[in-house]
């Protein structure tokens, strides 16, 4: 904690910074929250911003929405956490619900149909390329891999739930990391 | 009582959600396709690529999913189960991250996590050509989508999705 009261953003401030963050990204707005937080405005150093970031990637969830909590809470306690995830998050889910109300009027003609149609070619593509992405920066390959391997036929194949997938490959794979790192 | 199902549903997946609002995108299909009947296999597609096309953190997929379940209570029953408990949780611990951040057991955590939340994202995309019921072109699509977004990093996803689109609209899917 290093900026002065005067410093901090108010609650407005807060609630406006994550509505530009909430509406400017698409398919992920971490880079943007980056960018409003450490550049634009300048609340957080790029240090402290990966620090406050470690949490919110640890713990499940929707990152971005995490992230909001803890700058919230960091500049103005309690109302800060709940106005932060708010200014986000609204903007956002009033798109998406006017557009499915458009959805719920027209989604069945042939052009909807089609447009859509293209929309989720494309979001599997992007899918595949993140998927490739995070497996590519994954450290300790052969090693790890495979429970990657495991998952998809789990989830993919095999349809098991997810809670009881996740459980057991993290007693499975957070155990072989734990050894890794005691061997150090 | 649907919207408090899917409320609770949304809890509990809360807490599995390593890798975000994404990960989720198969069990959020097993969960409302193959164990609810709530929606079937079109419309779940046709919500991602909504989802897709808006602004906005990835957790919307979830919102249009509720909404579509059961009106606006549904949305928002939704959106505040997936991000309610966590935030609840982190706004408690986050004061208590410098004490156990670097801890063995929280760095095996993090190295054992990530490998799942590939396959999790894998399996979502399969997922998306399964119930989509992809043929050549839409394969295609995909295909040429993959390759573009990891050879040109800068491109902005909303050029692709707007080629997608008018691809999809000229029926060429």
């Amino acid at each position: 904690m290093t900026s002065g009261s005067e410093s901090s953003p108010s609650l407005n401030a807060l609630f406006w910074g994550f509505s530009s963050v909430g509406l400017s990204g698409f398919g992920g707005v971490l880079p943007f929250a980056r960018r409003m937080l450490v550049e634009e405005r300048q609340w957080m150093t790029a240090a402290d911003f990966n620090a406050q970031l470690g949490i919110c990637q640890f713990l499940p969830g929707p990152n971005v929405v995490n992230l909001a909590v803890v700058v919230g809470k960091r500049y103005q306690g309690l109302p800060g956490a709940i106005v932060a995830p708010l200014g986000l998050l609204t903007g956002p889910v009033l798109i998406v619900l006017l557009l499915a109300l458009l959805y719920d009027r027209y989604g069945g003609l042939p052009q909807a149909q089609g447009l859509l149609r293209g929309i989720a070619a494309v979001g599997c593509g992007l899918l595949f390329a993140m998927a490739w992405r995070m497996g590519m920066a994954i450290r300790q390959k052969p090693l790890f891999w495979p429970f990657t391997g495991l998952t998809v036929i789990a989830i993919a194949l095999l349809r098991w739930p997810m809670p009881l997938v996740m459980i057991a490959g993290l007693l499975l794979a957070g155990g072989v990391a734990y050894w890794t790192l005691g061997r150090k | 009582m649907i919207v408090f199902e899917l409320f609770l549903d949304c809890v509990l997946l809360s807490f599995v959600a390593f890798g975000g609002a994404t990960a989720l995108l198969p069990e959020l299909h097993r969960v409302v396709v193959s164990h609810h009947h709530w929606l079937d296999d079109t419309t779940f597609t046709q919500l991602y690529a909504i989802a897709q096309a808006a602004p906005g953190p990835n957790v919307l997929v979830v919102t249009l999913i509720g909404w579509k379940v059961a009106g606006l209570s549904g949305a928002l029953a939704a959106t505040l189960g997936m991000c309610l408990p966590m935030s609840v949780l982190i706004y408690l611990l986050v004061d208590r991250w410098e004490r156990f951040s670097g801890r063995r057991w929280q760095q095996a955590i993090s190295l054992g996590v990530a490998p799942l939340a590939v396959g999790l994202v894998f399996s979502g995309a399969t997922l998306i050509a399964q119930a989509a019921d992809f043929r050549l072109g839409a394969w295609g699509v995909a295909l040429v989508t993959t390759v573009l977004s990891l050879r040109y990093q800068a491109l902005h996803p909303l050029w692709l999705i707007a080629a997608g689109g008018l691809l999809g609209l000229s029926s060429w899917l």
